[in-house]
């Protein structure tokens, strides 16, 4: 168990030094949600429904788009196929290729909670369980994003497909409108999208209240989504092999 | 038991035999030659014996353990450097090997070690600190293969280690297998290059179309499979061409100027019967050439295949 986790850390180590400067991991982490958010901040959105949206929003780019690049460049290069000579599990790879994604989402967050620190000045509502909220958030997309990546074969079509799948989710989870003011068929959608239980914690940790997804049921399903896109990676790495 | 051992290993793509049903085994210290046309066999076999590929049918032991029951031991002891030099681009040489090291668990201080030790044993110390996507073609191929050896496995498998090198890239990464193989390594090389089988390899077996065709030393398979040799001598004194053609073994002689060229069919029985015709006239060889058999021809043979 130990030297799956211990494995698990030099990928992601490994990724980091790897992907850090690609352009995908660049544009669609950082800059997007930064740009996002400051379009957002100059139509004079409220700052109290805007603020937990964007972190959850940053963190969402940020998670999903270093899978993007590592995972479907490695399995272009065959560099993927390294991995899988080494003394670990599936799952252990799974879990090495998430991790980056994770430290990668909580670093280009920081720039969207400088923000709402600077500019929007909200006091976190509870500070320690928006940690773990942002930790939880961070494991679910990034294992969703490692997921999504196998469903990828060219990097040159890597942002398309991931864009397809991530703007929707974006605009019916909550992040810019209200589950609760979305046409009754669509709020069942709503609900169906991990996303949407992310922001919801997000938002209860950081200004103390909810949409209609209450923190007992948010922030428990988060991590159980994260449990289980990993799962579902390990059997997709798995399925690579012929 | 062998370092390798193989017994009726099979694979079915999408129900297209790939490998039907072959069983060899490999002994430990032995610089094993799996040679054929592409599209043979020989990569998928070794990812079987690597995991990188489901076996279909039949089982394997790889230092004993059997990829299909035991493939996190098998991969702690075994080596692969594949035919795609595919290290990580953007790390340097240092830390894509130990990149590597760390995966296989190596304490750090060892690690350090070795990594400086493999660097120097394949002459890469002045590229510490280079990007992978930095090197030659040639240093990449031995950087690849230092990565495979960093936590010193029991048996190396080489795939197509020389594919697109030049000349001398080619040479010095077979003077590092052997090398290797001189210190005790177990090598399984695939390759589709007859000479490259030849020259390094102290056993060899041929596949085609997933089964195994032929198997024996360089010499014995030359042997076997080349037919004929071309033998050029002459002498310090007279000897007739009619007596030569004569000397049983002599398929065809030819004379062109002072010395003689035959085609034998057992040169070694044709040379003892020259030397002691030019005894029993007082006179002496001063001059023997043997030309082995084209090693392609001999491929071609093997493979059941006609001149192009």
């Amino acid at each position: 168990m130990l030297d799956e986790i211990r494995g698990a850390f030099y990928i992601a180590k490994k990724d980091l030094k790897e992907y850090y400067f690609k352009p995908p991991t660049i544009s669609w982490g950082i800059a997007f949600p930064l740009v996002f958010a400051l379009a957002f901040l100059l139509r004079g959105w409220e700052k109290d429904w805007l603020a937990p949206g964007l972190l959850t929003l940053s963190l969402f780019f940020g998670s999903t788009s270093m899978s993007a690049a590592s995972i479907v460049f490695e399995r272009r290069m065959e560099s993927f196929e390294r991995l899988l000579l080494f003394p670990i599990s599936y799952l252990g790879v799974a879990f090495g290729k998430a991790l980056s994604s994770f430290f990668f989402g909580l670093l280009s967050s920081t720039a969207t909670v400088a923000i709402i620190w600077l500019f929007l000045s909200i006091p976190p509502h509870n500070m320690m369980l928006l940690m773990l909220c942002i930790v939880g958030s961070a494991l679910q997309f990034s294992s969703m994003g490692i997921l999504l990546s196998f469903a990828v074969k060219d990097p040159a079509q890597a942002m398309t497909i991931f864009n397809s799948i991530r703007f929707p989710m974006m605009f019916l989870s909550n992040i810019i409108i209200p589950v609760s003011k979305l046409p009754h068929y669509l709020s069942w959608v709503s609900l169906a999208i991990p996303l949407t239980y992310s922001v919801e914690a997000i938002r209860y940790a950081l200004i103390g209240s909810y949409d209609i997804i209450p923190p007992q049921i948010s922030i428990p399903v988060t991590f159980i989504s994260f449990f289980a896109f990993l799962y579902l990676a390990a059997i997709m790495i798995k399925r690579t092999i012929p | 038991m062998d370092a390798i051992v193989v017994k009726n290993l099979t694979k079915y793509y999408d129900g297209f035999l790939a490998v039907d049903h072959i069983s060899f085994s490999v002994k430990w210290g032995e610089l094993f030659g799996f040679l054929g046309p592409n599209g043979a066999g020989k990569t998928t076999t070794v990812k079987m014996l690597c995991g990188l590929t489901r076996i279909s049918e039949g089982d394997a032991y790889v230092a004993g353990y059997s990829p299909l029951r035991e493939l996190k031991l098998v991969k702690k002891v075994i080596g692969l450097v594949p035919d795609v030099s595919n290290l990580y681009p953007e790390l340097t040489c240092w830390e894509n090997l130990i990149f590597a090291g760390e995966m296989y668990g190596i304490k750090k201080e060892e690690l350090v070690n070795r990594a400086y030790e493999l660097l120097k044993l394949f002459d890469l110390m002045d590229k510490k600190d280079s990007k992978f996507k930095q090197l030659s073609k040639g240093q990449k191929r031995k950087l690849t293969m230092a990565a495979a050896l960093v936590h010193k496995p029991k048996i190396l498998f080489l795939d197509e280690p020389t594919i697109g090198l030049d000349v001398r890239s080619r040479r010095a990464v077979w003077s590092m297998i052997r090398e290797l193989n001189e210190n005790g390594l177990t090598i399984f090389l695939t390759t589709h290059n007859i000479h490259e089988a030849f020259n390094l390899c102290e056993r060899i077996m041929v596949i085609n179309k997933g089964k195994i065709i032929a198997a024996g030393s360089p010499t014995e398979l030359k042997r076997r499979f080349s037919g004929s040799e071309v033998l050029e001598v002459s002498f310090t004194g007279e000897i007739s061409i009619e007596e030569i053609s004569q000397i049983p073994g002599v398929i065809k002689a030819s004379r062109s100027g002072g010395s003689f060229k035959l085609v034998v069919s057992d040169p070694i029985s044709v040379i003892e019967e020259l030397v002691e015709k030019a005894r029993s006239r007082r006179i002496s060889l001063n001059y023997v050439n043997l030309r082995g058999a084209d090693a392609e021809e001999v491929f071609l043979k093997i493979i059941g295949e006609e001149h192009a």
